[in-house]
């Protein structure tokens, strides 16, 4: 399923070639120089980790400065998170040497990288909600007065490490009754505490609003200026560019570059990430809205804690147009999504799809025909232990030719997944394999070859390329498009502007479950949109569409 | 493919050999030689058609209840009930036996078939109760236990409606009508066929129907199931139904085939062998029978162990006990074997009945 080579045109060098092989024997290498004369903070080379069937890492070379940030990109399933597993301990290379401070180092695990001064903020928190943020920070290092836990003493040190690094926490405060910006900083501090001097961010900004995002970036350079050394793992380009001195790209588990971010573009890291020019920019004609397909009317619904978090939203969707729905994230969109599909009860209100009115029952939703790209894959689109197969048709098993008389049909689901993996570009070893194996981006095309290989009335897409690597995000959303041009009704919810912009024929800004304005792209700014998903009102006032 | 099939086979084979090694040290300590022990249960559960016959009939219930077991945790659910539902299905398939009068080829399938809705019943009160009000099922099904204990207690107490009247103060049912009882081919009891039948039965819905994939995808990920328009409500329900109609026709087999009668009590904890044979086999429903066997042939056997050494029958339940620890921890086995991190297969997530979903 590799794509060819020869369709591929390679990116231009990079300013910064990588070394050659290191042919000297592995007993005489040692640690080179950062341009100041002292030893690298952390110097990696030609690391090496094969997994069967696969190399993550191959010969990979890399080196950060003391109080630097170093960006690290690349797709996913290109060998970033191998590579910082190795860093923090969690695998061990199999070929390759790492150097802190000049001193080799080979993390046995977790604790002995602590230990070293290498803290590593996950990207799934690693913290527990019911404790205190002073308990979460010192939870396995405690400070101890007389054989007992002392809270005091906890709180005293989180406050002073706090303060130091600017990082604003009440050491007092339930973790579980804080927003995600804070329970993140939380990490952060608990690496801090630890005293390290290296710090991974793995995808910190995945989980982020956009202000809260704003705030982390300020953070790092904080950091930074205070000799932390920052290895910073994204997607997203803009943020790489704002924040990092130089970036290491990683693609196929080999670093094929380190560039100086001031003479770094977004097309140019793009382009070296992927291996090709890639076009950020979607390609797409004027809509041609039709028919009124999707519409809602004075919506509620209440979430899992029973608030309600959707307060009369009233939009539609016609036929052929993207209606991108833009806001900081928990503001009701996940409910209005759920309650469009039919996963979610409706409290009060109407939706109306194509005549059909909207009462639960997901299924009956989908044969009325909805498609919908849910925003936590993993959670609710995908069983990860089925294999691809049987992930295509999870929507459709129950069908003919996929089963009759209550029997399934391997053959005709086998036969139909072979023509999707083929047709969407999914790279799998096989239809057999397990889809929870597959890379990201590959999982997402997974749920989009079995959303939109057929036509349908409406496509719900929700956060349709979070965590998904460049090629596969223009993938999707070319597809996106496309749905549209054969006269789908969209309904785009992202928590991107970006993918917004790029994508919507009209933008309907949520704000605390209501639709607070409909604007067209081509006339509104970037900036209106942004007070207005803060709840804000622009001086000059936008047309509703 | 062979591969693949050596994973699924080693790491159980491996956790039964470390459990009889383990279990001959306790036998040496206690003063006795292993190997006679050892020698006698193997006599005792294969030696004479007698014994064969004892193996598989104590081994039928067995499959069943592991069956039972395996089914449910397919919905990642846990049913903790067997044991309930068994005695259910029991008392109610000796009721039909001894209290009508039909030809056999409507008797005998009926006691059956009315044994495992008995068991079914039990269970889907506790199906009911998770999937509308969240109650959760390890909890509901031990306490349906006790309910069920007690109500097959009183069936046929002195008070109760199913009493033999012949027995005076002897606590049972009346025999059951030989129309309903479950006959033997030579050593061959027809209980243990009608369980293999059942085993292979449940595997092909597991595997090949839509209503099994409809189970597993809820057992896997329940908010993917939603999502893809499976009722959550009502696989939670079959699939308990359906694991308690296995347990109840356990029950019910035993009586027509074994016991010939209800009698309160008997072999008790049946229901929770049920747990260490669907976890022998991996919860796979064709490894069960010769998971059940194992187990059967082991009880059967320590009679004639005990006759010919002083080593007392307790001795099969540590046995037994650690073959379940070793199964249910992997990674002792392979730590002990030095197997390698990919022998033992996909692991059996038995946390999925647990958590709060």
């Amino acid at each position: 399923m590799t794509r060819s080579e020869a369709t591929v045109t390679d990116g231009p060098e990079p300013t910064t070639g990588t070394p050659a092989s290191t042919a000297a024997p592995a007993g005489d290498i040692t640690a080179t120089m950062a341009p100041d004369g002292s030893p690298w903070l952390l110097e990696v080379r030609g690391l090496t980790k094969r997994f069967p069937g696969v190399v993550a890492n191959d010969n990979v070379d890399l080196t950060l400065a003391t109080g630097e940030i170093l960006g690290l990109l690349g797709e996913n399933g290109a060998g970033k998170s191998t590579l910082v597993k190795m860093l923090f301990g969690i695998h061990q290379p199999d070929e390759g040497m790492m150097w802190l401070n000049g001193t080799e180092i080979r993390p046995a695990g977790p604790g002995d990288a602590i230990s070293r001064g290498i803290g590593m903020v996950h990207q799934h928190f690693q913290l527990v909600p019911p404790l205190t943020v002073a308990e979460n920070i010192v939870l396995g290092a405690e400070p101890r007065k007389r054989r007992l836990f002392d809270r005091r003493g906890a709180e005293r040190r989180v406050r002073e490490i706090s303060e130091r690094y600017g990082l604003e926490v009440e050491p007092s405060d339930v973790l579980g009754d804080l927003p995600v910006g804070i329970q993140q900083r939380v990490e952060i501090l608990k690496a801090l505490y630890r005293e390290a001097q290296l710090l991974i961010l793995d995808e910190p900004t995945a989980v982020l609003t956009p202000q809260e995002t704003d705030e982390l970036l300020a953070i790092m350079r904080d950091l930074a200026a205070s000799g932390v050394g920052i290895i910073f793992i994204t997607h997203k380009l803009r943020e790489v560019l704002a924040v990092t001195d130089r970036v290491t790209v990683l693609r196929r588990g080999r670093s094929v570059g380190t560039v100086d971010t001031s003479s770094a573009t977004t097309e140019s890291l793009a382009e070296l990430m992927v291996g090709r020019s890639v076009v950020l920019r979607v390609d797409k004609n004027e809509a041609e809205p039709g028919r009124v397909v999707l519409d809602v009317r004075d919506l509620e619904v209440r979430d899992d804690r029973r608030q309600t978090t959707v307060r009369g939203a009233t939009f539609d969707v016609r036929a052929g147009e993207i209606v991108g729905v833009a806001g900081v994230e928990g503001n009701g969109q996940r409910e209005l999504v759920e309650a469009i599909t039919g996963i979610r009860p409706i409290h009060a209100g109407t939706v109306t799809i194509e005549g059909f009115t909207v009462h639960g029952h997901p299924r009956s939703v989908r044969e009325h025909g909805v498609a919908y790209i849910p925003e936590d894959r993993e959670r609710d689109g995908l069983v990860g232990d089925y294999s691809v197969a049987d992930n295509l048709v999870l929507t459709e098993y129950h069908r003919r030719p996929f089963a009759g008389h209550g029997l399934r049909h391997p053959d005709a689901v086998d036969h139909l997944a072979s023509e999707l993996v083929e047709r969407f570009d999914v790279r799998t070893p096989g239809i057999d394999v397990a889809v929870s194996t597959l890379s990201g981006g590959n999982k997402q095309k997974v749920i989009v070859a079995r959303e939109l290989s057929e036509d349908k009335h409406l496509v719900v897409a929700s956060q349709p390329t979070r965590g998904v690597d460049v090629g596969s995000i223009e993938f999707i959303h070319n597809q996106l498009v496309a749905a549209r041009d054969r006269g789908s009704a969209v309904l785009l919810v992202s928590a991107e502007l970006d993918e917004i912009f790029g994508l919507a024929d009209r933008i309907a800004v949520i704000y605390e479950g209501r639709i607070v304005a409909v604007c067209d792209p081509a006339t509104v700014s970037r900036e209106d949109v942004g007070l207005l998903m803060a709840g804000g009102q622009p001086s000059e006032p936008v047309a509703a569409g | 493919m062979r591969a693949e099939w050596r994973q699924w086979v080693l790491l159980p084979v491996a956790a039964v050999i470390v459990g009889l090694v383990a279990g001959a040290i306790l036998i040496l300590i206690s003063g006795d030689n292993p190997l006679t022990a050892y020698g006698g249960m193997a006599e005792g559960a294969f030696g004479s058609s007698d014994a064969m016959s004892r193996t598989l009939e104590k081994a039928t219930p067995l499959i069943l209840g592991g069956l039972a077991v395996a089914f449910a945790f397919k919905a990642g659910l846990f049913n903790i009930g067997g044991q309930g539902q068994l005695l259910l299905g029991a008392a109610f398939a000796a009721w039909i036996g001894f209290d009508l009068n039909l030809p056999m080829v409507v008797h005998l399938p009926l006691a059956l078939v009315i044994g495992g809705l008995a068991g079914a019943a039990l269970g889907a009160v506790a199906g009911l109760l998770k999937a509308t009000r969240g109650t959760h099922e390890v909890i509901s099904t031990i306490m349906l236990n006790f309910v069920a204990a007690n109500l097959t207690d009183w069936l046929v107490s002195r008070d109760g409606p199913w009493k033999d009247p012949e027995s005076g103060a002897v606590a049972r049912s009346p025999q059951v009508l030989d129309s309903a009882a479950l006959p033997r081919l030579g050593f061959l009891p027809v209980g243990f066929l009608v369980a293999v039948a059942v085993a292979a039965a449940v595997w092909w819905i597991v595997n090949r129907s839509v209503l099994g994939f409809e189970i597993s995808t809820v057992g896997h990920n329940a908010k993917a199931a939603t999502y893809a328009g499976i009722s959550v409500v009502r696989i939670t329900v079959v699939a308990m139904l359906i694991s308690a109609f296995l347990a109840g026709l356990g029950g019910a087999i035993q009586t027509q085939g074994v016991n010939g009668r209800f009698e309160p009590g008997f072999n008790s904890g049946l229901g929770f062998d049920g747990i260490t044979i669907a976890l022998l086999a991996r919860t796979n429903a064709l490894a069960v029978v010769p998971a059940a066997l194992l187990i059967g042939a082991m009880d059967a056997g320590s009679t004639l162990m005990q006759s010919r050494t002083d080593v007392p029958p307790e001795i099969i339940s540590v046995i037994q006990g650690f073959i379940l620890f070793l199964v249910a921890a992997p990674s002792v086995v392979r730590w002990l074997l030095r197997l390698r991190e990919d022998i033992g297969g996909t692991k059996i997530d038995l946390a999925s009945g647990w958590g709060a979903s």
